[in-house]
């Protein structure tokens, strides 16, 4: 791994006059914009040569762990290989070029693959229409709940104002419900890692909006009581929110329509393969059955047989046959949630991905992500490491808890995270969910092959065995990284957020 | 099988040691009701050069029409070195900087691009990046309500100039919280502010000025700024972060400066891809950093005493903070903050500057010249960056038909915004005199073939 110094930035590659000449356009006079209003500070942008800027970028990304150099455990996140043709295919000039508002008449071929993407999500999640706007998981979760709530207040229900979220879901449930003024009411998880039944059932009432659920949940393990669940929210007058953070575990063999979910959104940057970009783009798709078609988030791609009216297509192009559906043919819709139609470059790679897989590679996924993980989890509970939950089934990822080992040789979650990096393996998710201490929730991906697993096996036994009878201590690790363990609390406290050389 | 690598024989090692006779054994923990065995609308599967036949065949169904439409998203040349770089694989496929010693490629990135962020919008911080321009309204709306503690409206006043569509998309993120959004009045010749029409007393939480104008106009943003601050209320700048190189940034309006800066960052390196994704971006005086969204990136040192780079002020997040974090927001737009960082860096604050100049005169050109066919006029008057309304004397839409049936995008229908038949224009680096000529003979053309009444 690349070992830059720190301090070395961009801005420290500056010269005055220097820049990437070929990128810019020949002067011409300035503007007739009145002096007022014009700036009369340079922003110190850098000024670098082009090569300056691509050596010191490439230098960069050889600083980062990533699916395409290391294997990438990262529980909850589902860090699968990205096909490139994935990326290539949605670059492709036309694709690129297009400008969000133009002409059906120049869109018929992205518009075609939306539509078709709609349909085939819809399949995937057994649900009766899908929006693709929203921009991430977070803010599908928030078209979500939003639709929950016009629901109610569509049918002058305007009580139902709290939502139910189990103690191990994701931040962003209770999150979002804030953002939707709703008020949450947490449940506990029993001992096996499903809901707390009876907990549950005096939760619900007159009051409850709906449960937003991940199932297979955060834990890694597949909600059984799911059926009577839906049953006791929907007899309460509630709704089912279904958190597709773990789709990947069941995608092409359980669909949240039949379990009876009312809305639910999906990661596409999880399930089907779009790039985490290093903290995005992500896409939450949602999906809702019949009660909540109208209030879908808008736009949404529409076909019709015959060309829409007052559109005529140019030569060489066919007939629109694909439109937008907009505020008109969704009066009750909640609204739009993106200056345009959400992240429909990455919307193209899930269609192309989607295309590639095919209808049994959707089932593969989820089988063999199934697989990897309960080998995985197998091999490490023999190995000594203790399961979280080890009478269940592993879904796509599971739970490994160090609270012995940090007790018995001071083997903290964190410790065995950074000691995981100096042997060239992406930590798994530490931490999370809270109610599970010391733990790292573990989801290896139907992309990674029986080798790449044995190899790790071996790399979390080196690490235990080193602690256990060497003694060793990770409280220093990582040491080969470009940096060791970071100074949190100095970079909450003495906030350096920007480069200001002129104030240090 | 594609993309997994299982071999028959691995697949049956691995159920061996995990003890189950086959894959189907793994899901019996589901209630076997809920299980189905096939899905009926999605195809079979197509390999990577069939896929590439038909994205291509797609692709070309679209075209690569000459564009003349602005709106809030606009066609810059990018660098190939933005791509090239953002896709590579260490970029592309990691993911958010969890683990800050394995992730500092990232992490620096997004320190550089904050950074550039705050020189070209003149105030103090910034985050690493929201969705995109419209939904980092909403949050910088809610932050508002968060930092101006005195007043407790939740009334949001909003310039004439504010992209409409920006207000729909704050509306529907921030209504439930009991925000609302009101509009200033607009003047009619210069489609404005209406200062004359300026009513006080109204206890704004904030005021949201967009520069230059979803109409292309610039506005007083000084007075403007200054009549906010009077009223109690913060400012919330909305920008084009290419017009910076050469307007007054966001923290030099009026004697106080704005109080956040937001909008719509796809101008810099991301390409137009019909809407995303791009990114929102976000800054702020200091004193607000407490209630900003979204991932911030601090640099602090390491065991060895060494700089380096980590997400910080985590306590405002949702994985911490749960219902009572400042926004539900888990992730930015790291690859598009990638390559928005590489388009500056190669850019510079001189390239940006010609960028700016070159649009802003094409778009003078090309004004001109339309402003010279018999029945088109400007809409307003008052200066312009690089997009310009005019007003006709015909309804807009059929024109545009006509002019796409010749490749040519001419512009954002603004009828409904204006309350008049109106076009929008935009006209960025990437035309070139022969484009514009084209485009105005064009226009001369389709006019004289349209009936004034019916178009």
């Amino acid at each position: 791994m690349i070992n830059l110094t720190g301090g070395d930035l961009i801005f420290d590659k500056s010269r005055t006059g220097r820049r990437a000449f070929a990128q810019a356009p020949a002067e011409v006079s300035p503007s007739a914009i009145p002096k007022s209003m014009l700036r009369t500070d340079k922003p110190r942008l850098p000024e670098a040569s082009e090569l300056q800027t691509v050596r010191h970028f490439t230098r960069l990304s050889q600083m980062n762990f990533s699916i395409d150099t290391q294997f990438y455990p990262l529980g909850s996140c589902t860090m699968k290989y990205n096909p490139r043709a994935c990326n290539a295919l949605a670059m492709l000039p036309e694709f690129a070029g297009r400008h969000p508002l133009g002409p059906v008449s120049h869109g018929q071929g992205f518009l075609s693959c939306m539509y078709e993407l709609q349909e085939m999500l819809k399949d995937v999640t057994g649900m009766k229409g899908v929006s693709l706007t929203p921009m991430a998981g977070a803010q599908g979760e928030l078209a979500g709940v939003a639709m929950i709530k016009a629901y109610h207040e569509a049918r002058g229900d305007h009580e139902r104002i709290e939502i139910i979220c189990p103690d191990a879901a994701h931040g962003t449930n209770p999150a979002t419900a804030t953002m939707c003024a709703c008020v949450v009411r947490e449940v506990p998880t029993g001992p096996e890692g499903d809901i707390d039944f009876n907990a549950l059932k005096s939760a619900v009432g007159p009051k409850t909006a709906g449960i937003m659920l991940t199932n297979p949940s955060t834990l890694g393990v597949f909600e059984r009581r799911i059926k009577e669940v839906a049953d006791l929210v929907h007899d309460a007058g509630g709704l089912l929110y279904y958190d597709g953070a773990n789709l990947n575990a069941i995608l092409g063999k359980v669909r949240p329509g039949d379990m009876k979910f009312d809305v639910i959104h999906m990661n596409l940057h999880k399930t089907f393969s779009t790039p985490h970009g290093g903290g995005g783009p992500g896409s939450g798709a949602v999906g809702v059955n019949d009660r909540l078609l109208p209030f879908m988030p808008i736009p949404i791609v529409g076909k019709s047989d015959a060309a829409p009216q007052g559109h005529v297509a140019p030569q060489g192009h066919v007939a629109p046959q694909y439109d937008w559906l907009v505020e008109e043919d969704f009066p009750q819709s909640i609204g739009r949630l993106s200056g345009f139609m959400g992240n429909s470059g990455v919307l193209l790679r899930a269609y192309v991905y989607m295309r590639m897989l095919g209808r049994a590679g959707m089932r593969r996924v989820s089988e063999y992500a199934t697989l990897n993980a309960n080998y995985l989890a197998a091999r490490l509970q023999a190995a000594g490491f203790e399961l979280a939950f080890p009478t269940r089934r592993a879904s796509h990822e599971f739970i490994v808890t160090l609270k012995r080992e940090a007790k018995s040789v001071n083997l903290t979650a964190m410790d065995i995270a950074k000691a995981l990096l100096d042997k060239n393996y992406h930590a798994p998710t530490t931490y999370f969910p809270l109610l599970v201490p010391e733990c790292l929730l573990i989801e290896p991906t139907e992309t990674e092959s029986k080798e790449t697993l044995d190899n790790f096996v071996t790399a979390m036994i080196e690490i235990a065995t080193a602690a256990k009878e060497e003694g060793v201590d990770f409280k220093g690790a990582p040491y080969g990284m470009p940096v060791r363990r970071l100074d949190d609390v100095k970079a909450a406290r003495q906030l350096d957020l920007a480069y200001r050389p002129d104030e240090t | 099988m594609p993309f997994i690598p299982h071999t028959e024989k691995d697949t049956q090692e691995m159920l061996k040691t995990i003890g189950a006779d086959s894959i189907a054994d793994l899901f019996d923990e589901i209630p076997a009701e809920l299980m189905i065995e096939h899905l009926h609308h999605v195809p079979d599967a197509l390999s990577e050069m069939e896929i590439s036949r038909l994205m291509r065949e797609r692709a070309k169904l679209d075209g690569t029409p000459m564009c003349f439409i602005g709106a809030g998203a606009y066609e810059h040349h990018i660098p190939t070195a933005v791509w090239d770089i953002s896709t590579r694989g260490e970029f592309y496929s990691a993911y958010t900087p969890y683990q800050a010693e394995a992730s500092q490629g990232t992490l620096q990135t997004i320190y550089e691009y904050q950074t550039m962020m705050t020189e070209l919008t003149g105030l103090a911080v910034s985050n690493a990046s929201l969705y995109d321009g419209a939904s980092a309204l909403a949050e910088a709306s809610l932050m508002a309500v968060r930092s101006n503690r005195r007043v407790k409206t939740g009334r949001i006043l909003l310039a004439p100039g504010v992209n409409p569509v920006y207000e729909q998309v704050a509306a529907a993120i921030c209504g439930a919280q009991g925000l609302t959004f009101e509009r200033l009045p607009r003047d009619s010749m210069s489609g404005n502010i209406n200062f004359e029409q300026l009513s006080d007393g109204r206890e704004p939480v904030a005021v949201v000025l967009q520069q230059p104008s979803f109409a292309g106009t610039l506005d007083d943003v000084d007075r403007l700024t200054n009549w906010a601050h009077a009223q109690g209320a913060l400012v919330l700048a909305v920008v084009n972060p290419i017009s910076l190189a050469l307007l007054k940034p966001p923290g030099q309006w009026g004697e106080q400066g704005a109080d956040i800066a937001c909008g719509e960052g796809q101008p810099l390196g991301v390409p137009l891809s019909s809407g995303g994704p791009y990114f929102g971006f976000m800054t702020c005086k200091q004193k607000h950093v407490r209630q900003m969204p979204g991932r911030i990136v601090g640099r602090t040192t390491d065991l060895d005493g060494k700089p380096g780079f980590v997400l910080t002020l985590q306590a405002r997040e949702q994985h911490i903070r749960r219902s009572k974090a400042t926004s539900n927001i888990c992730t930015n737009q790291g690859l598009m903050v990638t390559a928005a960082t590489i388009y500056m860096s190669l850019l510079g604050y001189e390239g940006l500057v010609s960028i700016a100049n070159a649009s802003h005169a094409n778009t003078t050109a090309l004004v001109d010249g339309l402003c010279s066919i018999n029945g088109v006029e400007r809409l307003f008057d008052g200066p312009f960056f690089h997009e310009v309304a005019l007003k006709l004397d015909r309804p807009v839409a059929p024109l545009l038909d006509r002019l796409a049936e010749r490749d040519i995008l001419g512009g954002f229908d603004l009828t409904s915004y204006a309350g008049a038949d109106a076009l929008l224009v935009c006209v960025t680096e990437t035309k070139t005199a022969q484009d514009i000529e084209t485009y105005i003979a064009a226009f001369a053309d389709v006019m004289a073939a349209s009936n004034v009444k019916s178009g």
